[in-house]
């Protein structure tokens, strides 16, 4: 009953208007670029959600270790002043 | 539900003294509400329960087309035949959702195919009842997708990311198929006396296995209990049942149409509706492969399965004569 090889995984990122950024929805198996965006565009947006697709084979995607989470992101932890909220403005010059 | 009475291979609940570091580490982010992601450490029980869970959900979406699917070509007018098409078209994206949730937990989708084409994978009992009127897909869009939205709405907020983020898709959309189907019943229940007494039937033949769906009362149940603390499950199959209960009886009402159940009656005291007892006996045979279209729904689905492999045998074929010739052009 099994198939020999199983289709490849495609990660799929949508754009839902221009100016704004493509966006992770979820992934999907096809053979080929060209049917994953074809089958992207009925599993993912059935009701208009998109106005362009990307798919990328989900085995070509570098991700960072969940692991090492801690010693990644730790140089950003002590830099509060990067934060407009560190900097006292007088009330009386209002919005800044 | 649409997943029912998943194990989770517990005996008991473990204390926090008794939890490893990992594990109890584990339990504290899920206590923070913390979301659980694809590579992060997990309990084995945790990731097994999950793929039960998550897989007979996707089994229950792609084994639910069929018995709407059977009214695409008889609905009563064109509008009514597109908004089930645009309906069984969902049911299958949902399946696909998940199936791809299960995958992130180490699954493949050729063993999922295989546990459900062979039999071994359970779907919910629903989908093992007939559907043999056209108020059936109103009945079912109201009553069993009513049911499904109980359950799938607080699991939006369960502790595994891609099953969290599959859970809000759906429900997104689930709404849709509800309406349609009470729109198609009120439609019946205020036209001619035949037409109502359609919608009343469906209602008599629907109503308690859409009870069943949240499964026998888990209070006692150490498999619920667990997936409670893991957050894999919100609320219990009483509480759930209860509120559909509570919310589905003035909707009938409404309709003018009668529950069918002698003991149902509000109880001001408690603020909810009492109600009769579920035939348990009936649940525990159509889960054992006894229902009314067991059989027929495996059948049907295998048949799909061995004639859309010429499609895929094509679309493989195509895609290795395309990467060849990009090779041959490049090199």
């Amino acid at each position: 009953m099994t198939d020999k090889k199983e289709w490849p995984l495609w990660e799929v990122f949508i754009r839902s208007q221009h100016g704004l950024a493509h966006r992770h929805v979820g992934s999907l198996h096809a053979p080929d670029a060209e049917m994953a965006i074809m089958n992207a565009r009925d599993v993912y947006t059935r009701r208009n959600e998109g106005v362009s697709i990307w798919v990328v084979r989900a085995s070509d995607i570098a991700a960072s270790s969940p692991s090492e989470k801690g010693p990644l992101f730790d140089p950003a932890n002590s830099k509060v002043y990067r934060h407009p909220t560190f900097y006292e403005i007088p009330e009386e010059l209002g919005h800044m | 539900m649409y997943a029912q009475m998943v194990k989770t291979g517990v005996d008991h609940i473990q204390s926090k003294e008794e939890m490893s570091p990992e594990e109890r580490a584990f339990q504290d982010r899920v206590d923070q509400d913390i979301k659980i992601e694809p590579k992060e450490w997990m309990p084995e029980a945790y990731r097994k329960t999950l793929i039960r869970q998550i897989s007979q959900h996707a089994h229950s979406e792609i084994i639910g087309m069929q018995p709407e699917g059977n009214w695409i070509t008889r609905a009563p007018t064109l509008e009514r035949k597109a908004i089930l098409l645009a309906k069984v078209q969902d049911e299958a994206g949902h399946g696909l959702y998940l199936y791809c949730a299960a995958e992130t937990l180490g699954v493949s989708r050729d063993e999922l195919m295989e546990q459900l084409n062979s039999g071994k994978a359970k779907y919910s009992s629903i989908f093992n009842y007939p559907t043999i009127t056209w108020a059936d897909i109103g009945a079912i869009g109201w009553l069993v997708d009513g049911a499904a939205i109980m359950n799938q709405v607080p699991l939006q907020r369960c502790s595994y990311g891609p099953y969290s983020r599959a859970m809000i898709r759906i429900c997104k959309e689930e709404s849709f198929h509800q309406r349609q189907g009470y729109d198609a019943m009120t439609k019946l229940a205020r036209g001619t006396p035949e037409q109502k007494a359609m919608a009343q039937d469906a209602l008599n033949r629907w109503w308690w296995p859409s009870l069943m769906m949240f499964g026998p009362s888990d209070a006692e149940s150490v498999h619920s209990a667990q997936s409670m603390r893991w957050k894999i499950k919100i609320n219990s199959n009483d509480e759930l049942r209860q509120k559909f209960v509570d919310q589905t009886v003035p909707q009938a009402e409404y309709l003018g149409l009668t529950v069918p159940d002698p003991d149902l009656k509000w109880n001001a005291e408690r603020g909810h509706y009492d109600f009769g007892e579920v035939n348990w006996d009936e649940f525990y045979q159509v889960i054992a492969g006894n229902g009314p279209c067991n059989r027929d729904r495996l059948r049907t689905r295998v048949k799909a399965y061995e004639e859309g492999r010429w499609v895929r045998d094509a679309a493989d074929a195509y895609a290795a004569k395309k990467a060849a010739r990009a090779k041959a052009k490049a090199a």
